[in-house]
């Protein structure tokens, strides 16, 4: 498979202002702090962490919505992270977003309509093919095309979120950045959704950047997990190889803390102590040692790289994991 | 759960699915229905419409040409209900017609001062920066004059008249919509879907005026229907100077100005245009001030 997409050492700095008459800069929020991944053609990757370690912002800045701080990144071996203007506003074709909350994302005063049609609007696409395009995606998504001139209070936030899904579709788009877009629906609603966005990648060759914090659904939608922390990657892999036989201790964490069906079943919880320290001021060494209950004096002063650590393209970024080196092919 | 049968149950819900914002302007009226003070500032607001509309119908004599000197400084009789002025006219009739020039003060002044005061806060606000920085500048400079005052220094270079006194009313009254509206717009720009806009390559323009203004017509309409008060009394005033309304107008500030020499022997000639001021000033700002809690998010449930 090719690869659609590639992120290289990608940062985004907020800086923090000082008070006074003349603003100064007094420090900086690192939400994205050297992030590298690679997005093949047609496959999910599912970008993981708890809430705050830059898993948005690593989104947003792919497309640009944020302006990133330093780093490249490539689509279609062109960088995108320095385009401006009309050619920034052309790409907006090919990469598209889905909104976490569906009730903040759609303009409360347009009609379904005047919402999916606006992106075809933008690209000059001629009204009879804009109104056809519309009850097409409309159907698509599992809606009906009577559904057009309502208003979006008008719909349950999964109908909301499938006119999201609509929106983002019309301008045959390749990539999609999904910023958790089930983590505000209902249970039941989620899996639908889920389903849906599934069906369509199918159908229309779609490649899914999924950020979300729920495990299960993205155990359930991804063909690549990247686990975040502190605005870095810790590790990546293949979902099932990932979720099987997590390396880093963050990961090993994190999924142990998925509930389990069977009340039955002995689980070992790996309670991490202490809280996510602030991305203003990450600690030295490898960020996580301040909650890692392994973590060695070398953690506390090396910052260790992602390397190999299992076949398949499973990379963690931890002192402690073995590097494995894959026999070449 | 069957997936058809989830999509049901969705689907009712959404049939039952608050219909409250849809009546967001019905909801309004009816809080405003229930404030006593509010529903009499819309009373006074809508007969003063009605007034206007059938002016000619409605007051029994000519506002100008009927008169005669002879009769002048009538006190008020059965004839004459306001007694009449120092030319014999019937105040009456001349307030019932002023009620029409007041309305196109307020409606003209109020129009400028909103559409000049939107697009400069609009575009300050959307797009931040250095226009921001450049647009609040000037308008701290409006600002910073007594806003009779240049209203006064306007007409008095562009010379005496009614249309002139509007647009000095009308400039005068931008820096408050510039205001608001730029506060709106920051608070609406960074709305989700302003970002899914940006996202889907809407153009700028179209962010602005399709996304982000429509957004911000509470606070613009509780912010006109304070300003068309505002606006007539400013006129009033200019004319009352002799800077506004020329010659036989009946206009309720240059009525008051007429009047003024015999305000000792015939108090009616300037106390009933005062009045009409008055509760015409009075009306819209009750209705501003019931509009304003009516369409507050925070009291709507």
């Amino acid at each position: 498979m090719t690869t659609l997409l590639e992120v290289n050492n990608l940062k985004k700095h907020f800086p923090i202002k000082g008070g006074g008459i003349i603003p100064r800069k007094v420090g900086a929020v690192k939400a994205v702090d050297g992030v590298s991944f690679k997005v093949r053609k047609g496959e999910t990757l599912g970008l993981v962490g708890e809430s705050g370690c830059g898993k948005s912002t690593t989104g947003r800045s792919i497309l640009n919505l944020i302006n990133p701080s330093e780093g490249e990144v490539l689509y279609k071996g062109q960088d995108i992270s320095k385009l401006k203007g009309e050619k920034l506003r052309k790409l907006r074709q090919d990469i598209q977003i889905i909104f976490q909350d569906p009730y903040a994302s759609l303009n409360p005063r347009m009609t379904v309509e005047q919402i999916i049609e606006e992106p075809m609007k933008a690209f000059n696409i001629p009204k009879k093919e804009r109104a056809e395009k519309v009850e097409y995606f409309l159907n698509k998504v599992g809606l009906s095309s009577y559904h057009k001139h309502r208003y979006p209070h008008q719909f349950s936030g999964g109908q909301r979120q499938r006119i999201g899904i609509a929106r983002a579709l019309t301008v045959n788009p390749e990539l999609i950045i999904c910023d958790e877009p089930v983590s505000a629906l209902d249970v039941s609603i989620q899996a639908q959704v889920v389903n849906l966005m599934e069906d369509l990648q199918k159908e229309f060759d779609l490649t899914y950047i999924f950020i979300a914090h729920d495990l299960s659904v993205v155990h359930h939608i991804s063909d690549r997990v990247a686990v975040m922390y502190l605005g870095e990657i810790v590790e990546v892999g293949e979902v099932d190889e990932l979720y099987s036989n997590p390396k880093h201790p963050y990961t090993q964490a994190l999924l142990s803390a998925i509930p389990e069906a069977n009340p039955h079943k002995k689980k070992e919880r790996i309670m991490l102590e202490g809280d996510l320290p602030s991305p203003s001021n990450p600690p030295e060494g490898c960020k996580f040692h301040t909650r890692c209950p392994f973590a060695e004096e070398q953690c506390r002063v090396k910052h260790p790289d992602l390397k190999s650590v299992a076949a398949g393209d499973h990379q963690a970024a931890c002192h402690l994991v073995k590097e494995v080196v894959e026999e070449p092919v | 759960m069957p997936v058809a049968e989830v999509q049901s149950e969705e689907e009712s819900r959404m049939e039952q699915a608050d219909p409250k914002e849809i009546s967001l302007w019905k909801d309004a009226f009816s809080r405003i229905v229930k404030s006593k003070t509010s529903l009499l500032g819309l009373i006074i607001i809508t007969l003063l419409i009605i007034i206007a509309i059938f002016a000619p119908l409605i007051a029994p004599y000519h506002p100008i040409d009927d008169g005669s000197v002879i009769d002048r400084y009538q006190p008020p009789s059965g004839e004459h209900w306001l007694g009449t002025d120092a030319l014999g006219r019937d105040i009456f009739s001349r307030i019932v017609h002023g009620a029409r020039i007041s309305i196109q003060i307020g409606v003209i002044a109020v129009g400028i001062s909103a559409v000049v005061g939107i697009l400069l806060g609009g575009i300050s606000g959307y797009l931040g920066r250095w226009v921001d920085m450049i647009v609040m500048r000037f308008i701290d400079i409006l600002m910073a004059f007594p806003s009779i005052l240049l209203a006064i220094a306007m007409v008095a270079v562009m010379g005496r008249s009614l249309t002139n006194a509007m647009i000095a009313v009308g400039i005068v009254g931008v820096p408050q919509f510039a205001r608001i509206v730029r506060s709106t717009v920051l608070s609406v720009k960074e709305k989700e879907f302003v970002e899914a806009a940006r996202a889907t390559g809407v153009k700028n323009g179209r962010i602005l005026f399709r996304h982000v203004l429509p957004n911000c017509m509470a606070p613009i309409i509780v912010q006109t229907t304070l300003s068309i008060g505002t606006a007539i009394l400013d006129a009033a005033g200019l004319s009352f100077l002799g800077l506004g309304a020329q010659g036989a107008t009946p206009e309720w500030g240059a009525m008051l100005k007429a009047g003024v020499d015999a305000l000792q022997t015939a108090p009616w000639v300037v106390m009933f245009p005062g009045l009409a001021i008055l509760l015409v000033v009075l009306g819209f700002n009750l209705l501003g001030d019931g509009l304003r809690d009516a369409l507050d998010p925070r009291l709507r449930q």
